[in-house]
């Protein structure tokens, strides 16, 4: 390690006009190192990354690479300074070969053309590097590949722009276990090359397994650094911080958990196998796995959105067969997408049309739309002023809302109907600290009220410390269930489906 | 949301070879006729030339809205643009052989201004594609109509010699599109600008984090997209000796160039598709209009039923998409 | 528009009332145009221009409910041509035939407005090119219908709509039919789209399709009732337009990009979500008062075409500034 780290980011600042992302963080990262970079969902991790990489601009603080100071002002001038950054969210294009998304925006020419050959021959080498060069051919399309084939043109893309710093952000969340073990093998050698990797995760696996350094973010801080790697429970404690009790509400006693409101058996689509379930009133269940693993498909398939090809499914008892959201909803389900934004909003209407829509959706079309049998104005604003929803005015487009406030709101529309199953999806991501504790016990009144919630989430602390019950998917199939003593290793060792691995 | 089954399996993607399939039942379909009705003479190669030349106009105008697709824009103006540039092709030319080459050096200044206002107001002013160029339409189809109001100027019989003029049995105008399909290809397959539009077309943002000047890319396809029509007005004037203000919005050739791309398996998000397909379409279209005529339809019918048709065939694409549309 | 560009409105700036800069435009075109021509001023001025301004006011609030639920109808012109043709070859001067024939065209456009929407919705194809090809079509139904050049004339009965006033009222003394027609279709529609459910799951469908359907929206059921919605206010601007000009077979074309330049001088959110049918029918006002000026002042019929390109293009650019004023 030489004396001048490779990037060095002092004192960085961050607010955005309804939370405070980052105070005062520092973080450096020199050659020859991976610094594993872990905190909860929304600690901030991800805000920090794009300052690093000219996503976003600090309000104060610096940006350092190789000891000079750097502004960057577009994504541009930090992939030019040797800043490679690999998203969770994919920045390929489906249409386009592997060569061509390799060399996006660069392509080698001769005499002015596009040098095709050299193209191909050099993403040869590059995904020879890391051992994929049998499964994943330079000219197959993109969309042709699978997640975890998509995940490796990623990196090597990364790695085709000899980038001196590579941030990888929970690179592993769509990998298997032998894919996770290529891609850690990578990470070494890249280390002995000389590169700087910033890895962020939350997995302590990964962290023992990879890490030279730790640093723990919490609520947009620096909780905790170290430059050896911890014992996992150092960093899990560093992590979660507060005290859990007062963050989650108290868990349901035997007592409040009812009789099974929604069942589920052998059911199956395109994305799901075997699946038999219960859903009972008043009990929250989490659902733990992996990306991929078919969370997301279940929760749709019991809202009608994919339906189940296959198996039955009762409703209080009575065999129901749902083929659409509506049928879903008119038969007492309800459910928060995870993708608030393109899923649920309606940025242009206000706060109370969003909590009145599904109310109006299944009243008469002609029927004011100032009241109707569900709710009407008055009804909708006691609703939003009993969930918290801090708005100027109901008359407010919804744009202007906080992430957390449009979740409440969200939630009220489903209030109105009072549904027996209400299926939450990711539902505090991109909400900040406090908001999030009151979205769970949101969560946990309404199951005191006797419905049966359903809570899909990919942030284990959130799974462990809100749910009464945990169900973990893999693969499309349901991989085991555990009580909400369960320990995050557990966990994942039956999202992985590995044995004897040590978080 | 990113949940997705872990493996893929690599399936047949019927809409990579829709066109060809599009395209040898047409094919297969006019023969039928062909031999049902019992008019073999129609199945010559004189007739085979025949067939594609009536195509001309809408194979150049086609090939610029290739363009203009691929990057995830579209082009309603090429109509308009197509009546002025005829115009202006026969009133400058005016029967003199001596001033062919100024005119067809005005048409393309014409063509080449229009493709960079419609570039313009949709990359720096951030208007809708569509309504841009439906309004760059209507400002030259005013300009045009308050000149002009009937057929203006005429075209020297030498210059008629691009619609007319053959090798053989082909005619000139006829490679002439094949030619420009060819350069298109080669631009799209090997250049750097080429590589740029099918990245701008396939995701914007990726394309701008890539270091790709992506409104400069829209705005060089719209320049070629209007070329293109501009071309098409030159043909166009020489093939009907004059030129007149309302021949671009009687061959539709707005909606027929845009409903040809399509059928030719370019997708109207971007990104995806290219030359041979547009080709393969308009050769599709040329043979629904033969099977007209030797079904002997009559002209207003062939009118409803082509209409039908283009917006069957892009349901043809269009039903499988997931994506909501407008 | 100022009020909403503000990112966290105030208490004191959300009771100003947000006028919507088309109502201003409107009241300063028709200074201009009284300042230029004073006879304006006078009962048979304006109520002239009213009438003439009717077809085009109830076509575009009808237009406004399908851009409102995120597509574009191109084929309301030719609608517009079908019905004014359909009726005169029905017709054959025959006064009582108006009784059948209006509810009948009303079907008809119903019929077309269905397939519209079962085309854009099932179908997925594009609202642009769905219309434009229904358009195409109706075009050539209705040339075929009238075999090229049109024959029957359309009744008195028929033309009352869009002809006919009533004369010797004290204070306007004169009060055309079709403007009592702007006034009851314009208050059915705004009722439609500002005070029912309906209305509401529109703005949603256009605002984020996706989501609607989430939320329980039956969203092919209200994008296709759009069509027809649009379809019918279409055929109802064909019989007046019918009235007030005659019979001709291209009487149509071009309201269908007048329709969307009056929605979008209205305010009117292209690809959905916002809209106001009251602004709208302003929009309809400003254009056909910008027309009458253009006229004023000796400009030729193509000047037209023209400004309205330039106004298309210049509202919709002057949206996009305004909401990237407003951030986010």
């Amino acid at each position: 390690m030489s004396d001048v780290p490779t990037i060095e980011m002092r004192g960085i600042s961050k607010s955005f006009p309804a939370v405070k992302a980052l105070r005062g963080v520092s973080f450096t990262c020199s050659k020859g190192e991976v610094h594993a970079l872990c905190g909860e969902n929304g600690a901030g991790k991800s805000t920090l990354i794009k300052i690093l990489s000219g996503v976003y601009r600090p309000d104060s603080g610096e940006v350092l690479i190789d000891g000079q100071e750097q502004h960057f002002k577009h994504p541009q001038e930090a992939l030019l300074a040797g800043i490679s950054v690999i998203y969770q969210e994919f920045s390929l294009l489906p249409e386009r070969t592997v060569a061509q998304n390799l060399f996006l925006g660069r392509e080698p020419t001769k005499n002015g053309l596009i040098d095709n050959k050299a193209m191909v021959a050099e993403t040869q080498r590059v995904l020879g590097l890391f051992g994929v060069r049998h499964r994943i051919e330079p000219e197959t399309l993109v969309a042709d590949l699978d997640v975890a084939s998509q995940q490796m043109v990623e990196i090597a893309k990364a790695i085709s722009l000899n980038a001196k710093v590579i941030v990888m952000d929970e690179p592993t969340a769509a990998l298997n276990e032998a894919e996770c073990e290529v891609l850690f093998s990578l990470v070494d050698q890249l280390r002995a090359s000389g590169t700087a990797i910033v890895y962020i995760t939350h997995r302590m696996r990964e962290v023992t397994r990879l890490a030279n350094r730790v640093t723990v973010i919490k609520d947009g801080e620096v909780t905790a650094s170290f430059d050896h790697v911890p014992a996992p429970d150092v960093i899990v404690r560093a992590m979660v911080g507060r005290d859990i009790s007062e963050y989650y509400p108290e868990p349901a006693t035997a007592s409040e958990i009812g009789p099974v409101v929604l069942s589920v058996s052998g059911g199956g689509n395109a994305a799901l196998r075997d699946i038999n379930l219960e859903l009972r009133s008043g009990e929250i269940v989490g659902f733990a796995g992996l990306q991929g693993a078919g969370r997301t498909p279940l929760a749709m398939a019991l809202f009608g959105a994919a339906p189940f090809t296959s198996g039955t499914m009762t409703l209080d008892g009575k065999a129901v067969h749902l083929t659409s959201p509506r049928d879903a909803i008119r038969a007492g389900i309800g459910m928060l997408p995870g993708d608030r934004k393109a899923q649920a909003l309606f940025l242009m209407q206000s706060v109370r049309d969003n909590g009145m829509l599904t109310a109006r959706s299944f009243a008469g079309i002609f029927g004011g739309h100032r009241a109707n049998r569900f709710t009407d104005l008055n009804g909708m604003n006691a609703l939003l002023d009993q969930m918290k929803v801090r708005a100027p005015s109901y008359e407010q487009e919804m744009r202007f809302l906080s992430g957390g406030n449009q979740q409440k709101a969200i939630v009220a529309r489903w209030l109105a109907l009072r549904p027996k199953v209400l299926i939450f999806i990711e539902p505090t991501r991109g909400i900040d600290v406090d908001a999030k504790a009151s979205i769970y016990h949101l969560m946990r009144d309404l199951a005191r009220a006797g419905t049966a919630v359903m809570m899909v989430s990919s942030d284990l602390p959130e799974i462990l410390g809100a749910s009464d019950r945990i169900v973990v998917m893999r693969e499309g199939r349901i991989a085991g269930e555990f009580g909400r003593s369960a320990t995050e290793a557990e966990l994942m060792l039956a999202a992985t489906g590995e044995t004897g691995v040590a978080a | 949301m990113t949940d997705t089954p872990l493996s893929t399996p690599r399936r047949f993607r019927f809409e990579r070879h829709a066109s060809t399939i599009l395209l040898v039942s047409a094919v297969a379909l006019y023969i039928a006729l062909i031999i049902i009705m019992g008019q073999t003479r129609f199945l010559t190669l004189e007739n085979l030339v025949a067939i594609l030349g009536r195509s001309i106009t809408l194979g150049i105008t086609a090939i610029g809205q290739t363009f203009a697709i691929l990057v995830a824009s579209i082009d309603l103006s090429v109509a308009s643009l197509i009546s002025a540039s005829a115009v202006v092709t026969s009133v400058v030319m005016n029967g003199d052989p001596a001033m062919m080459l100024p005119a067809v050096l005005a048409v393309l200044a014409l063509g080449a201004v229009v493709g960079l206002a419609n570039g313009l107001v949709i990359t720096k002013l951030e208007v809708n594609p569509l309504i841009a160029t439906l309004g760059m339409s209507l400002i030259i189809q005013g300009v045009l109509s308050y000149y002009y109001n009937n057929f203006a100027g005429n075209v020297p019989v030498e210059f008629q010699v691009f619609a007319y003029g053959t090798v053989g049995i082909v005619p000139f105008s006829l490679m002439f599109m094949f030619v420009l399909a060819g350069c298109a290809w080669f631009v799209l397959r090997f250049s750097r600008f080429g590589s740029d539009v099918y990245s701008v077309g396939g995701n914007k943002d990726a394309a701008r984090l890539a270091g790709i000047k992506t409104d400069r890319v829209v705005i060089g396809a719209h320049v070629i997209c209007s070329l293109c029509a501009a071309i098409a007005g030159i043909y166009l004037a020489s093939r009907l000796r004059s030129g007149a203000p309302w021949i671009g919005a009687e061959g539709v050739y707005d909606l027929e160039s845009i409903a040809v791309v399509v059928i030719g398996g370019t997708v109207l998000a971007g990104g995806r598709g290219g030359i041979w397909g547009t080709i393969a379409g308009v050769i599709i279209f040329s043979l629904i209009d033969s099977i007209f005529n030797v079904a002997g339809v009559d002209a207003f019918v062939k009118q409803v039923l082509r209409g039908i048709i283009i917006v069957a065939a892009v349901a043809f694409y269009a039903a499988r998409s997931k994506r909501p549309v407008a | 528009m100022s009020a909403q560009s503000l990112p966290q409105p105030t208490a004191a700036t959300r009771r100003l009332p947000r006028i919507n800069p088309v109502y201003v435009l409107v009241v300063a075109l028709i200074l201009a145009i009284i300042v230029m021509n004073p006879a304006f001023g006078e009962p048979t001025g304006y109520m002239n221009f009213l009438k003439r301004v009717t077809a085009l006011a109830i076509l575009s609030a009808g237009a406004l409910y399908v851009i409102v639920s995120g597509g574009f109808d191109l084929s309301v012109g030719s609608i517009m041509t079908l019905t004014v043709i359909g009726s005169s070859m029905l017709a054959s001067n025959d006064p009582n035939s108006t009784y059948w024939i209006i509810p009948l065209m009303l079907g008809i456009g119903a019929v077309i407005g269905l397939i519209n929407g079962l085309v854009v919705s099932y179908l997925k194809v594009p609202s642009l090119i769905a219309t434009l090809g229904m358009m195409i079509t109706l075009n050539g139904v209705a040339f075929m219908w009238s075999g090229g050049a049109p024959r029957g004339y359309l009744p008195d009965t028929f033309r009352f709509f869009g002809r006919y006033n009533i004369t010797d009222i004290p204070v306007i003394s004169l009060l055309p039919i079709a403007v009592i027609c702007l006034v009851v279709f314009g208050v059915i529609l705004w009722w439609g789209m500002h005070r029912t459910n309906f209305g509401r799951m529109l703005h949603a469908v256009g605002d984020n399709q996706q989501a609607a359907r989430l939320a329980g929206v039956p969203v092919e059921r209200v994008r296709i009732s759009a069509f027809v919605v649009s379809a019918l206010t279409a055929v109802l601007a064909g019989v007046i337009l019918g009235g007030r000009a005659g019979v001709s077979v291209d009487i149509g074309s071009g309201f269908e990009l007048q329709a969307i330049t009056a929605a979008v001088i209205g305010g009117a959110q292209l690809l959905g979500g916002r809209g106001s049918v009251p602004a709208t029918i302003a929009g309809a006002l400003a254009l056909e008062a910008i027309f009458t000026l253009l006229n004023l002042l000796g400009l030729a019929q193509p000047v037209r075409l023209v400004v309205q390109g330039l106004i298309l293009i210049g509202a919709v650019a002057f949206a996009t500034y305004q909401r990237k004023r407003a951030g986010r």
